[in-house]
């Protein structure tokens, strides 16, 4: 019998379309011990950028009702580090290894790009929605002209494809997706955390030293979904879709609407095994409602 | 799922429970993922081990926000998810043992204490125990260490008395373990244990990270025990 997860990518197959996302995952390895990485459809890597990042000082996380913030700001090892330390072990994986970039400013961005272009990479996500660092991230997400020209200029010096992640704290999102798409994204996922504030009102003090910080988890669902429906409507290329998923009926919702693959974040923190169980689970609804593969219900809302 | 064999209220929202474990071995200073509830609160908790014997695993918390609210509602019979145990405990040393406790921070320093004297039962264990108010769990360090020393309602830091001859663990507020590291010659080996927000517990989230001399570490996977050096200035 074939497999009804089995799903591509413009192109790209995944064996299944359920991908831990960014910063949630490091590079796999602390998830080995709860399953095998190739039982994923891929895994985005930690956010790298040129150089290493030591990430922000202070609080950098915050539970809220449904939803954790985070103020991690790109705590990374540089690009040169992960090509040298765990390149060597995502690059044998079945599993697509989604390699997810930042940067500061213009030339880190392409410098970071250009030393990817002699690894065999399947897809890359430009991280232009950081919200937890002061230079560059979001400030590249949130115009749409911003968005097009660096996404434009990195399609130019990049051998592999291109998925722009997207912020939900900008311009209109359809907007931003379609200049991604006109300068030549292979495709586009979304949404990155929700920029929010928390007080601690007992210290009299902001909680983050960066005053903002993102949100992520259940409570921003609902956003991420209408976003999705959005995005999906107004663009021709496909979408990684995230956003408070925490099970496989969250993650059917978001196919539902459009998203070609879906990616699981903060319930990675609570729930390690979260996504092998979506894979059973969206196995099991495509048995029992006998489809042959999963994209007979995408896009169907 | 782990089944509960106790969850007794030793102090007000002062909690000792223990479980029904049998899986892994379980070294002192390590700690568990903790979790009573479906989606809410959104994270599991990480508390200290407080006791590990094969078969039965206790922790001490304090109850302090909604998780520990309904870890507290718990009762004999009930199960509730764990993972772990997580962390990298407190090293096997060769000397005597100190150890410095304040507040819930004593929690990890009994299994400390009581698998060291196990090991080592010509060697001294030495306990300083500082509360704010009502003490717990003091005679079961009693039980076990050479001396005991406690302060309720003062500074126990201003209460030691330190040899040569001893290694030195602890656990307490922040404050009361960078006190600990001033106070103790830099010739005795200072280990502390530190506290920190955490959402996955294994090395994921980077939430916990935290400033060390030989660069960033997660207290969660690479602490939470850390040499006084390597975190504070001293």
């Amino acid at each position: 019998m074939s497999n009804p997860l089995m799903t591509k990518f413009n192109g790209i197959e995944f064996k299944n379309p359920v991908i831990p996302a960014s910063g949630t995952f490091g590079f796999g390895r602390e998830y080995e011990a709860f399953y095998d990485l190739n039982s994923l459809g891929g895994l985005c890597t930690k956010g790298l950028t040129l150089e290493a990042r030591p990430g922000n000082n202070g609080m950098r996380l915050w539970e809220t009702p449904a939803g954790l913030m985070n103020s991690i700001g790109l705590e990374n090892p540089g690009m040169d580090a992960f090509i040298k330390n765990e390149w060597p072990h995502l690059k044998n994986l079945e599993a697509v290894t989604i390699i997810n970039v930042g940067g500061k400013d213009e030339s880190s961005y392409l410098e970071a790009i250009e030393k990817l272009n002699d690894l065999d990479v399947q897809l890359i996500e430009l991280n232009i929605s950081c919200p937890n660092v002061k230079a560059g991230g979001m400030a590249y997400g949130i115009k749409a002209s911003m968005a097009e020209d660096i996404t434009k200029k990195v399609v130019a010096v990049s051998k592999h494809p291109i998925m722009v992640k997207l912020s939900p704290n900008g311009e209109s999102i359809t907007d931003i997706a379609k200049a991604c798409e006109s300068a030549g994204a292979t495709g586009l996922s979304l949404i990155n955390t929700v920029q929010g504030m928390a007080i601690d009102y007992k210290k009299k003090k902001a909680v983050f030293d960066n005053l903002y910080a993102g949100l992520s988890g259940p409570a921003v669902k609902p956003i991420a979904l209408r976003m999705a429906h959005q995005v999906c409507r107004a663009v021709n290329i496909p979408v990684m879709a995230m956003g408070g998923i925490s099970d496989w009926q969250d993650a059917l919702e978001f196919i539902m609407v459009g998203a070609t693959c879906i990616q699981i974040g903060t319930v990675n923190f609570n729930h390690p095994k979260a996504a092998i169980e979506m894979i059973a689970g969206l196995e099991k609804y495509c048995h029992d409602e006998g489809l042959k593969n999963i994209s007979e219900v995408r896009g169907i809302i | 799922m782990a089944l509960i064999l106790e969850n007794q209220e030793l102090q007000p929202g002062i909690m000792k429970m223990t479980l029904a474990y049998q899986e892994k071995n379980v070294r002192p200073g390590q700690f568990f993922m903790l979790r009573a509830w479906d989606k809410d609160p959104l994270l599991s908790r990480p508390i200290s081990v407080y006791d590990y014997q094969p078969g039965k695993l206790s922790f001490l918390y304090q109850v302090v926000g909604k998780g520990t609210a309904i870890l507290k509602e718990l009762r004999s019979g009930n199960e509730l998810e764990i993972q772990g145990p997580y962390g990298n405990g407190f090293p096997q040393i060769d000397t005597d043992l100190l150890i410095i406790g304040g507040g819930i921070g004593i929690a990890p320093l009994f299994y400390l204490a009581r698998d060291f004297k196990t090991k080592n039962p010509h060697k001294k264990c030495r306990a300083y125990l500082g509360f704010r108010d009502n003490p717990y769990v003091t005679e079961a360090f009693e039980a076990i260490c050479d001396e005991v020393v406690i302060n309720v309602g003062g500074i126990i830091t201003d209460d030691v008395k330190t040899n040569n001859s001893e290694t030195v663990m602890t656990c307490g507020p922040e404050i009361m373990m960078k006190a600990v590291s001033k106070i103790i010659p830099d010739s005795t080996n200072v280990y502390v244990s530190l506290e920190a927000h955490m959402a996955c517990g294994i090395g994921a989230c980077l939430g916990c990270s935290c400033q060390t001399k030989n660069g960033n570490k997660k207290v969660c996977k690479d602490g939470p025990v850390f040499l006084r050096e390597e975190v504070f200035d001293v």
